[in-house]
């Protein structure tokens, strides 16, 4: 993301903005006059995957803030049930209130298509997050982690609840043939054969299938066949949470390190009563937030979603768009004690 | 009886108030919300009741025989799978997999027809239990996959709009369907026969109605219906999935009986139920236009639901009422 690529076919205005903004990023941005700045009085609005969900309402907050900052019109709209057919009418009427920009998470890949290109014709803007569509159905995807970026933090994560001294490490994933958790294990390995790491050794891999009661059983069978296990990794939200239940009523509570991909309300009470140190996931109210500076960029001329053109996100600082018109929010954001009461999805 | 008592009883009827309704909303949502006069508001309204209405047609005459199928929904799911599948592997002629589809819908509407008049289930059970069955069958056909590779000739001819005008063609198709069915219930000895199983079962068997054979084949009609929503569903979002569809049989029932037609069966049209199904799809469509969140149009649709069901039949009551006060006035005047 903040790799410098050089900058592509420059448009005057953005060499401006880009130069204006390199050596301060961290103040609050937004309504600052000048050369590049994102027009006042852009209407965004967010179309979640449902509503009544926590983890949209978090997201859709950040972009809420996002849009306040750059003095535009925000609105949440959305069906009540997550269907791409009912997310395609909220897209129709959208572009018939004439919305500059559609911050949406797709219901479906190719369903909700024909409705954006529709919306996007009539001069909207069209940004996905969380779950994109075809990349010919939209101006940009926000796209909340990489593989590489996820097996980073957990091998980070796992090794510093263990210690110095290092041990014994399983994973507890979805099923065994899930693209994205296959592809995250791979990257663990990859990150697992680095010398810091020398001392954690991956013993065994076991499936819970993304069921509560099967990853459970699965988390005790673990531990049953490995005496000396120091730590687990389960790198779904469902597995990481019914091993963090199993842990906290059993004796190796505090003993056996547990961390993975988790929400705050899941995890919650494992934090406070100590069987789990930190959890990763990224922050969906940031992810909204850049959603919501991306989708202004494009509005205003800014950026048109070419690979390499950079844009300023408020508080979160540049992105530069990568391939395929997708912008990187960052590394998994890590909660801990610290933070977690912070966090409500 | 005279022109005026024809004009008034017309006036007077469900239909009429349906359809006054109908335009009354149009109006006062152009009116007050910005973008219900536009062209474009008209395809997105068409677009959205095309399947509703093509289920709707055969499920007024189900609901009439006094019965119902809860069941189209997923019927039209699995027929969509069954389409992606098919398009998998390597049926690539349009015309084929409609029709297996069609062929589809019409066995999976006989299974229910079979289960009903066959051993006698009550309608309401039988198509509960298929709702179910064939959403499971869909997802045992493409699981959590959606088949999405159509030629983009055949998706953008499924809602491409009559030459100078927004409104998609696919509603000519609907409407000549509608006449056929308008027909065949209104005007046929079959419609009447309808009426009369629904009004009572015992007594149109007697007068000769064969109510057995009748249901089932009406049943068959609604699979093979809600198999050509299907088809026109998967090309619309250019998308098979074993979820389509999920839950558009409440549109569908809601649309009937705000139509007039009794859930009792033996009474209500077509013409009714089709303003019904324009006037929900306004209704709904003006409302999100106006930013009413989408719990608040849950309520909303939930509320019709329940007026229509209880309207009718309190007009009907207060109009009986008031017939039997003027009979006992005046023995010789004319029943209606």
């Amino acid at each position: 993301m903040r790799t410098r690529i050089r900058a592509v076919a420059a448009i005057a205005a953005l060499a401006l903005a880009t130069a204006g903004c390199a050596e301060d990023t961290t103040t609050t941005p937004g309504a600052t006059t000048g050369t590049g700045e994102i027009k006042s009085g852009l209407k965004v609005a967010f179309l979640p995957k449902q509503v009544n969900n926590p983890y949209f309402t978090t997201s859709d907050n950040g972009g809420k803030s996002a849009v306040e900052e750059f003095k535009g019109t925000y609105s949440e709209t959305g069906p009540s049930e997550a269907s791409p057919s009912a997310q395609v009418s909220y897209i129709n009427t959208l572009s018939q209130q004439k919305t500059d920009v559609i911050v949406v998470s797709a219901n479906d890949k190719d369903a909700i298509c024909g409705a954006l290109n529709e919306a996007r014709q009539a001069g909207a803007k069209v940004v996905t997050f969380d779950s994109d569509t075809k990349p010919s159905c939209r101006d940009l995807f926000i796209n909340q982690a990489t593989a590489e970026g996820i097996a980073k933090i957990q091998i980070k994560l796992i090794a510093d609840a263990i210690g110095a001294d290092g041990g014994e490490i399983a994973i507890l994933s979805a099923t065994a043939n899930a693209t994205n958790q296959n592809a995250w294990i791979e990257m663990m390995k990859t990150e697992l054969a680095k010398p810091e790491y020398a001392k954690l050794k991956l013993v065994d891999t076991v499936y819970g299938d993304d069921q509560d009661q099967k990853s459970f059983t699965e988390t005790q069978a673990l531990l049953a066949k490995h005496p000396n296990l120091k730590g687990i990794i389960s790198p779904t939200t469902v597995g990481v949470a019914a091993a963090a239940r199993y842990l906290s009523g059993s004796t190796y509570k505090g003993k056996v390190q547990l961390t993975g991909l988790g929400t705050p309300n899941q995890m919650r009470a494992y934090v406070k009563d100590g069987t789990v140190k930190a959890f990763a996931l990224w922050n969906p109210a940031d992810l909204g937030y850049l959603a919501a500076y991306a989708g202004g960029a494009l509005a205003s001329g800014l950026i048109t979603g070419k690979e390499g053109e950079k844009f300023k996100a408020g508080k979160l600082g540049e992105f530069t768009v990568g391939k395929d018109a997708t912008v990187l929010l960052g590394d998994p954001f890590t909660f801990n004690a610290s933070n977690i009461e912070q966090f409500n999805f | 009886m005279n022109d005026s008592a024809k004009a008034k009883r017309i006036l007077g009827s469900w239909d009429a108030f349906v359809l006054l309704a109908l335009v009354a909303v149009a109006i006062v949502g152009a009116l007050t919300i910005d973008g219900v006069a536009s062209p474009r508001f008209w395809r997105f309204v068409t677009l959205e009741a095309i399947p509703i209405a093509l289920i709707a047609l055969p499920m007024t005459l189900v609901v009439i025989t006094g019965e119902i199928d809860l069941s189209v929904a997923s019927v039209l799911g699995l027929s969509c799978t069954v389409m992606g599948q098919m398009w998998v592997w390597g049926v690539t002629s349009l015309p084929t997999l409609i029709a297996i589809c069609l062929l589809l819908g019409a066995a999976l509407g006989a299974v229910n027809g079979l289960f009903i008049t066959g051993f006698g289930l009550p309608s309401l059970a039988v198509t509960i239990g298929t709702l179910a069955l064939y959403r499971g069958l869909a997802y045992v056909v493409l699981g959590d996959r959606a088949v999405a590779d159509y030629p983009q000739t055949w998706t953008a001819a499924a809602i491409k709009p009559i030459p100078g005008t927004t409104i998609p063609w696919v509603i000519l198709v609907v409407a000549v369907l509608a006449v056929v069915f308008a027909i065949v219930l209104h005007a046929t000895p079959v419609g009447r026969g309808l009426y009369a199983m629904g009004n009572n079962a015992e007594a149109a068997r007697f007068a000769g109605v064969k109510v057995r054979l009748t249901k089932f084949w009406l049943f068959v009609i609604t699979g093979a219906m809600s198999a050509l929503a299907g088809v026109f569903w998967t090309l619309r979002f250019a998308s098979a999935r074993a979820d389509n569809g999920t839950g558009l049989e409440l549109a569908v029932v809601a649309a009937v009986l705000l139509g007039g037609v009794s859930i009792f069966g033996g009474r209500g049209g077509l013409l009714g139920v089709l303003a019904a199904v324009a006037l929900l799809g306004v209704l709904r469509n003006g409302l999100q236009l106006a930013d009413v969140p989408a719990n608040a149009l849950t309520v909303i649709t939930g509320s019709l639901l329940i007026a229509s069901v209880v309207g009718p039949n309190v007009v009907r009551m207060l109009r009986e009422r008031l017939r039997r006060r003027r009979t006992t006035a005046s023995p010789i005047a004319p029943t209606s």
